[in-house]
This record gives structure tokens, C-alpha cells and sequence, in this order.
């Protein structure tokens, strides 16, 4: 029963997954590319960059990464209170 | 754990991998990467001074290594350069950029000719978020060396 079940499961997330990769768009081409193009032709003379990535992460999504960053600080600050007390001086 | 094999392979890779990771952090507004990526190298770099080293060698090195410094000036640095955007404009505002100030050279516009000294406030974030990063990482590592260590004992 159980790997009666589990043969359909399996068949049908293949199923899903070829034809994902069979529909899947040719590269290069996205559906909205206003945004890309927007970010194209002005990021350099707007966040003065040109690696147009670092201008995105860093200047237009700067609050994302504000976010990212506060999420690594919480992680470490965890882990270094959680496992200081068991005596390990670092 | 740490055999000649490690050893040799630490002397030879480590300084560079190290080097690369501040390469990567410093270019980060010029070339692929940026402060999360090299942090990242350079965090694995240390990593592998860490398990390369014996026990008593690691604590001598990292007993002094301002980790937990670096992290947090890390961490304020970071918002404190976004927050120089509100002296007129909005938060995270590139106020630097084609100021004259160091990083504040005049951007080209068209082909990326590689100048180092442009970008503005994204080369402050860049080395503030790769320190903060490489810290973050190197002790979350180090504590769960030495606690690995002290548990063999």
C-alpha cells in the first residue's frame, strides 16, 4: 500500500517536473522585461554603480538588505549566547 | 584530524583564498560579488587556518581576534552609511557618489572601465557587510571547533 502510494507520488512529481522543463521559456527571453530594462539604462547615472547587481542590492533594495543583514547578526548573536554558556571561551 | 595532506594544502591555498575573498569585497561595485560573497571566502578561508591548526595553536591566534567587534561595527557601520542618505535626500540615498571624497570619483557612464574609486556609500556598504559577514561566519566556525575539541577531552 505504502509503496503503491509512493509510485504515484513519484510518477506524477516527474510528470510535473518534465513538463515544467519542456514548457520552460528559451533563455533570455522573460515575460516582463520593463523592470530589467529600466534597470539597465539608468542604475548607472541614478546609484552611480556599474555593476548594476551591487546598485540593486545596495541602493534600490537596500531595505532587503538591511533585513539579510540583521538576519545573519540575529543568527550569530544566537548561536554565540546559546553555546557560550557550556564554559567555551572564545 | 589534521594530517600532513591538510597542512601542506592550508600553507599553500589559504593566504590566497584570503586575498581573494578582500578582493572580491573591495570590487564588490565593480565586478561580480560583493560583501556577502567575499565574506563568505574569506570565512572559508579562516575556516580552513581553523581545522588545518591544532587545538591549542587556534586559541592562541583567535584568543585576541576582535570577532565580535568587527561583527557589530559591521552591523552599525552599515546603517549608519544608509542613514547618511536622510542629510537631504531619503534613507539608503547615495550621497557619496561623484562627490570627490575617497570612493566618490566621478562615475562613467557606458562599458564598466573599472575604476576603483567610484560607487559612493556602495563601497562603504560592500567592506561593512563583507567585516560583518567574515566575522559572523569565522565564529559561529570557531565556537563549534572548540566545542568540538573540548567535548574529546
Amino acid at each position: 500500500m505504502r509503496n503503491a502510494l509512493g509510485i504515484v507520488v513519484f510518477l506524477a512529481f516527474t510528470f510535473f517536473l518534465l513538463t515544467a522543463a519542456f514548457e520552460i521559456r528559451p533563455f533570455g527571453e522573460p515575460v516582463h522585461r520593463e523592470m530589467d530594462n529600466y534597470f539597465i539604462m539608468h542604475a548607472q547615472e541614478e546609484a552611480s554603480a556599474n555593476n548594476v547587481v551591487t546598485s540593486i542590492v545596495f541602493d534600490y533594495r537596500g531595505f532587503d538588505t538591511l533585513g539579510e543583514a540583521t538576519v545573519l547578526f540575529t543568527a550569530v548573536a544566537g548561536v554565540l549566547m546559546a553555546l557560550r554558556s557550556r564554559g567555551v571561551k572564545t | 584530524m589534521t594530517t600532513t595532506i591538510i597542512k601542506t594544502t592550508t600553507r599553500l591555498l589559504a593566504p590566497l583564498i584570503l586575498v581573494f575573498g578582500l578582493y572580491i569585497i573591495l570590487h564588490g561595485h565593480l565586478t561580480p560579488g560583493g560583501g556577502f560573497q567575499g565574506g563568505a571566502v574569506v570565512a572559508s578561508g579562516l575556516a580552513l587556518l581553523i581545522v588545518a591548526h591544532e587545538h591549542k595553536k587556534v586559541k592562541e591566534l583567535f584568543e585576541r581576534a576582535p570577532l565580535s567587534q568587527l561583527e557589530s561595527i559591521g552591523a552599525l557601520g552599515f546603517l549608519g552609511t544608509g542613514l547618511l542618505g536622510l542629510a537631504g535626500y531619503t534613507f539608503f540615498k547615495n550621497v557619496i557618489a561623484n562627490s570627490g571624497f575617497l570612493f566618490g570619483g566621478k562615475t562613467p557612464i557606458g562599458i564598466n572601465p573599472g575604476y576603483l574609486n567610484t560607487g559612493g556609500t556602495l563601497a562603504y556598504m560592500n567592506i561593512f557587510v563583507g567585516m560583518k559577514v567574515l566575522a559572523g561566519l569565522t565564529s559561529i566556525i570557531l565556537i563549534f571547533f572548540l566545542i568540538l575539541k573540548e567535548g574529546e577531552k
